[in-house]
């Protein structure tokens, strides 16, 4: 991993009143409370809300989520388990970078929930064959 | 051939053959990958020949052709999770960086409404094939910002056909003013230090002028941050073309 996530340290907040820093932490892929974009074609997905999908947990041991890692979404006012596909965080040479963060809807078991995934996916997901086959078998355009 | 008179016609010599030196004219147009430039430091040369020596050697088996930022191209690496073993990505090259054996570039393009960015690296031997679809520089040395232009200025088709290049001195340079989408932009580019010209920015002037500000009018002035590569240029590009004619 390029990153070492606990090594990273959040930027020192200032307590003078001039400076008004923000307390984030670092650009991180896809944490707790990221918006991301649901890329399959389900109907929980598309419908429009006055709120965007965000992330509420990751399924990891950090707390960071990269391309293969299962969330939970909330969504429409539902708890939803979901896949990352691509973030806009740059990852490991020679994988692609996109420029949003897409996620796959996903039920408990691993089945997707959509039918159609019309934007690429990276080919590093071939490699959990088994956990993701049938997202991967949806899956239209690979990069 | 007989004249109308029946004299035969004076002899007129064949015209000179214009001999057009190829060899020559490649040699004046001379080209350095920007990779094999060493970086400044203190670092021993002989790291730099060492890894210059790998470069060929992997260039003498595969080639790179040359190319700009700005330039279409489309690779095909090999994958291990791909179905036919090798994947093809044609994109635009909005960033060659690295020194050496790391030399990236990063190709941009847009599938499905969805911009993808891949930094490959030069020297992997992942790669297959490098071929330039498109042969066209473009105002600036970074074209990062297409990440916040308009998406039809990174959209290439997956299908383009290669453009024969003959060995002529000159590659177009495309001055083309690209229409950004509202900002917020992922950087402030129109402030000085990034130094674009293909934006056309439509900012209002107030704008443009407190950009301004940021302006450090006496960095090309300062000496201590020169780094004149003329000759080290010079030196390298006789290296490495004697050892890619062997």
């Amino acid at each position: 991993f390029a990153l070492a996530p606990q090594g990273l340290s959040r930027r020192s907040v200032s307590h003078s009143f001039l400076s008004f820093a923000s307390i984030t932490g670092a650009c991180r892929a896809i944490q707790k409370l990221t918006r991301v974009r649901v890329v399959d074609n389900s109907a929980l997905g598309n419908t429009p809300y006055h709120r965007p999908p965000k992330c509420i947990h990751v399924y990891n041991k950090t707390g960071v989520g990269k391309v293969g890692d299962k969330i939970l979404l909330a969504i429409k006012g539902e708890k939803k388990k979901a896949l990352i596909v691509g973030h806009k965080m740059p990852g490991p040479t020679m994988t692609p970078r996109f420029d949003s963060n897409n996620v796959v809807l996903i039920e408990d078991n691993g089945n997707p929930i959509g039918t159609r995934i019309k934007t690429p996916i990276p080919y590093i997901l071939r490699q959990k064959e088994g956990e993701f086959s049938k997202v991967l078998a949806i899956a239209r355009n690979f990069v | 051939r007989v004249h109308s008179d029946g004299k035969p016609e004076k002899f007129q010599p064949p015209p000179k053959p214009v001999i057009i030196d190829k060899q020559r004219q490649r040699e004046e147009r001379r080209f350095l990958s920007p990779e094999f430039i060493p970086p400044r430091g203190r670092t021993d040369p002989l790291k730099f020949y060492i890894e210059r020596r790998d470069m060929i050697q992997r260039r003498k088996v595969f080639n790179i052709p040359e190319f700009y930022v700005g330039h279409v191209l489309a690779v095909t690496t090999a994958e291990p999770y791909a179905s036919e073993k090798a994947s093809r990505f044609v994109g635009i090259c909005i960033q060659r960086g690295g020194k050496g054996l790391g030399a990236t570039f990063v190709l941009r393009n847009v599938i499905e409404n969805q911009g993808v960015e891949i930094r490959y690296e030069l020297y992997n031997p992942r790669i297959q094939v490098i071929e330039v679809l498109k042969l066209e520089k473009r105002l600036d040395d970074n074209l990062m910002y297409l990440r916040d232009a308009l998406p039809e200025y990174s959209t290439f088709d997956t299908s383009m056909k290669p453009v024969s290049r003959l060995d002529n001195e000159e590659i177009p340079v495309n001055k083309l003013q690209v229409q950004m989408k509202p900002k917020p932009w992922s950087k402030r580019w129109e402030r000085p230090k990034y130094n674009i010209k293909g934006i056309k920015f439509e900012l209002p002037e107030k704008k443009m002028k407190e950009a301004q500000k940021w302006s450090q009018p006496w960095l090309e002035f300062d000496m201590l941050r020169e780094y004149d590569t003329s000759k080290i240029e010079e030196k390298i590009w006789k290296e490495v073309s004697e050892e890619l004619k062997k």
